[in-house]
């Protein structure tokens, strides 16, 4: 399960992207990734906000995750 | 009869042929917003601006702000174009347009484009200063 990260969450993390299956305890929802990504890289809990998608749609944090699926972590965007 | 939304992410913004793309014979006027590179943010002089974008979702939020902005004005013609890499000062970094029978309809749906696009679309402007970069918005 791969984890695409953009913006100032590759920052974050120092890679553009994670490898979720690498993880001990994989996480099932868009709740626990969050979970885990704040304790894993406390510094996305400053952020004004965060996001999560799955297969390029914005993700609620009931959204389950499955093997396959395309998740990608939104910090506050910026364009225009 | 409304022609598909042209929406695109692009690493050279051209403007110049966008009045010709919202051109319509059932349209009595046009409307086009540009965004530009800025010279100063809070009085710091800005190098550059970098964007960066998760393109395949950021087309498809592109695409819904269209689809929105046509069922709710009556737009004949809309363009959403986006740049990403690095943009100077003056640069367009993006161009929003849309042509409609009357000016209240393409002026309305311009304005709710760039507004949404700035609040849902996954695009990410970094600010590069003379000594510093900043994630615009990344924090409070």
């Amino acid at each position: 399960m791969e984890l695409l990260l953009f913006g100032i969450a590759k920052d974050i993390v120092g890679e553009s992207n994670i490898d979720l299956s690498d993880q001990s305890s994989v996480p099932q929802s868009v709740a626990e990734l969050k979970l885990f990504l704040s304790a894993e890289y406390p510094d996305f809990q400053k952020l004004t906000s965060l996001a999560i998608a799955v297969n390029s749609e914005y993700a609620g944090d009931e959204v389950l995750l499955k093997s396959g699926d395309e998740i990608a972590i939104i910090p506050p965007v910026s364009g225009g | 009869m409304m022609q598909e939304p042209i929406i695109e992410i692009v690493d050279v913004l051209e403007v110049d042929g966008v009045y010709r793309e919202l051109s319509d014979p059932l349209s009595g006027g046009i409307c086009v917003f540009v965004g530009t590179v800025r010279e100063f943010t809070n009085n710091e002089e800005v190098v550059s601006l970098e964007f960066e974008t998760y393109k395949t979702m950021a087309l498809k939020e592109m695409r819904k702000i269209a689809d929105q902005a046509i069922a709710k004005w009556q737009l004949n013609k809309v363009v959403i174009r986006h740049a990403v890499g690095v943009k100077g000062v003056e640069e367009p970094v993006v161009v929003i347009g849309a042509s409609s029978g009357h000016r209240d309809a393409c002026f309305a749906a311009c304005r709710y484009m760039i507004d949404t696009l700035k609040e849902t679309v996954p695009i990410w402007k970094k600010e590069i200063f003379k000594n510093k970069t900043v994630w615009v918005s990344a924090h409070p």
